[in-house]
């Protein structure tokens, strides 16, 4: 899987020539109308925050004819959002933390150490990579009420971070390691440095492609979990912010929909904001492996 | 881990070096325990515990776990509800696969040029695949709603759309194409990659023998590319066996059955109902489904995948 290859610009003599067939014009206007499906629903996302409730249905205006700030007061109070994006952000790097150093250790054992059984082991570790958490989660919840840790974050973080999400970390990080020339690694061995500070001290150093991927990766899967915590969680401080923003009701049990979408504006708009900035990383960390449901 | 530890300049010999490899063994496995142990706790036991589950009536509700044998699959394959579960899961799985895969490849072969601007629309279609599932959901749940701003646009011109989600015929198409936008622009730019490591000589020679830009597509590029469509076939297809975000926030699986996929259909009869026992066969066969496709796409793809990167 060349990610690399992405970043290297078209061939500059196009042989499609599609100015024979339908002119840049046309086909700026195709790719205008294609990107509608794509852009829209999160730009009306945005703006319908500041709508009056009355303006998001019966309309298909993508401003406000009227623009209000009555939501952004509800946002907060509504449902404790402030507390359940803490939830989620602190869980999601933890989980992120403990999938970084354990993946990175285990890739480099897996592509450089010798030891007993190393192929099987690893095909062990890869073999989980598919498992759906709708299969694995049944199990957890009974140990995770055993354990008396129901409504609490452990279940949100421990499965996660040790799961079948670590297993694709595991893999990342192995391809990459095996793609490394040996030769600083045995110069290293022939100074006397032990393998772990070589993988911890010239290795790792060298491997910001694959950390970036992986923390990419588990840190969008993190911060997007969400059967975990409707299995797990009760109370709605608890909650993470994918839940939290299910729970926009006023008092009568009647939906908020400005508040709601406001809310829901605050949890992507931070992660499409990176994701504008570090545009090339993101594409070519999920362009590596998948990160789907 | 202490350091330098057994640094030797010279190269060791005989007892030293059966030394050292062990020590390299002991790192060797200190390293890969954490992954080791979390693949046995949280992949191969929950599948060995579903599996005993699977053939016990175990309701928390009523207070059992009986063991009875093969009886929730009998249950289960009896049962019109979870026949119609697997009739829908094949009919979103096979539509989630041929939209993905076409449009993706579509969308790629517009931006594999040279031109001012094919950056942003990139970013654009890719936008989605960042975002959380929820809150994409919640508002195509708006956009799609019966008086939604879909419907409201269509009335402009005289169109009177469906309640899109909330009709039997419609709402499986309508999930349909929420997870297409969501995901198609992971595999447009898997495409993308793909198509710009073509040769391009190898496509001016085509079109030196006037081959048309179709018939290029299907003798050239399509063979040369059929590594990443064999990755994007896998990836779509467990990846649609898992959905549930949408489902479970726009339809519950309804109207009737209509969008009762078998990973919500589980959450349903395990978490709702509180049968956990019959809620494992459930997960078995998901398991089962999963494994099957996996490794018959891996097969295929020995016969039928050009270059193996």
């Amino acid at each position: 899987m060349s990610a690399d290859v992405i970043t290297r610009p078209a061939p500059r003599r196009s042989v499609w020539k599609t100015r024979k067939f339908l002119g840049p014009l046309a086909l700026y206007l195709a790719l205008v109308v294609l990107a509608i499906p794509f852009v829209y629903p999160l730009l009306w996302m945005v703006l319908s925050t500041f709508k009056p409730i009355a303006e998001i249905y019966g309309a298909s205006n993508l401003f406000p004819n009227q623009w209000t700030l009555d939501a952004l007061g509800k946002i907060f109070t509504v449902n404790p959002l402030l507390p359940q994006y803490w939830n989620s952000l602190y869980t999601s790097v933890v989980i992120t933390a403990i999938t970084v150093v354990f993946s990175a250790m285990a890739g480099y054992a897996f592509a450089r150490l010798r030891f007993p059984h190393v192929n099987k082991v690893f095909f062990l570790v890869l073999s989980t990579m598919f498992l759906p958490v709708e299969v694995t989660i049944i199990p957890i919840f009974r140990w995770t009420a055993e354990l008396g840790l129901l409504n609490t974050h452990w279940p949100l973080i421990i499965p996660m971070a040790f799961g079948p999400k670590l297993a694709i970390a595991v893999f990342i990080f192995r391809q990459f390691f095996l793609s490394l020339p040996r030769e600083l690694e045995e110069a290293a061995m022939l100074d006397g440095m032990n393998r772990f500070s070589i993988f911890a001290r010239i290795v790792m150093p060298l491997s910001g492609a694959p950390t970036a991927t992986v923390v990419i990766l588990t840190f969008l899967n993190a911060f997007n979990m969400y059967i975990e915590p409707l299995v797990f969680i009760r109370s709605p401080e608890l909650l993470t912010v994918g839940i939290g923003l299910t729970r926009y009701q006023d008092q009568y049990g009647d939906p908020l929909y400005n508040a709601q979408l406001g809310a829901t504006s605050l949890t992507v708009l931070p992660v499409l904001l990176v994701f504008l900035f570090a545009q090339r990383q993101f594409v070519e960390s999920l362009s590596r492996v998948g990160l789907k449901g | 881990m202490g350091q330098h530890a057994g640094a030797l300049p010279a190269a060791p010999r005989g007892a030293s070096r059966r030394a050292m490899a062990r020590r390299e063994a002991a790192l060797g496995i200190g390293m890969v325990a954490g992954p080791v142990l979390g693949a046995l706790v949280f992949g191969v036991a929950p599948l060995l515990f579903i599996g005993w589950y699977s053939l016990n009536d175990w309701s928390p509700l009523a207070g059992k776990f009986d063991f009875v044998g093969l009886n929730n699959f009998v249950q289960l394959f009896g049962s019109s509800t979870f026949q119609t579960s697997l009739a829908v899961t094949g009919a979103f799985v096979v539509g989630v696969v041929i939209t993905e895969t076409i449009v993706a490849l579509l969308l790629a072969t517009l931006l594999n040029r040279r031109m001012r601007g094919i950056g942003l629309f990139r970013a654009a279609y890719f936008a989605p695949v960042v975002v959380a599932y929820v809150a994409w959901a919640l508002v195509w749940d708006y956009l799609l709603a019966s008086n939604g701003a879909v419907n409201t646009f269509l009335a402009n011109f005289g169109i009177a759309g469906p309640d899109w989600l909330n009709s039997p015929s419609w709402a499986l198409f309508s999930v349909i194409l929420i997870v297409l936008f969501k995901g198609v622009g992971q595999n447009m730019v898997l495409f993308l990659a793909a198509l710009q490591s073509v040769p391009s000589e190898l496509l001016e020679a085509g079109e030196i023998d006037g081959a048309s830009p179709f018939a290029r597509f299907r003798a050239i590029t399509f063979p040369l590319i059929t590594p990443t469509v064999m990755m994007v076939l896998i990836l779509t297809t467990v990846g649609a066996l898992n959905i549930f975000v949408p489902i479970q926030l726009l339809t519950h699986g309804g109207p009737g059955n209509a969008t009762n996929v078998i990973s919500y259909y589980l959450y349903e009869v395990a978490f709702k109902q509180q049968e956990f026992g019959l809620g494992s066969a459930i997960g078995i066969v998901l398991f089962v489904i999963v494994l099957l496709l996996t490794l018959g796409q891996w097969s295929l793809r020995k016969r039928w995948v050009h270059d193996e990167r």
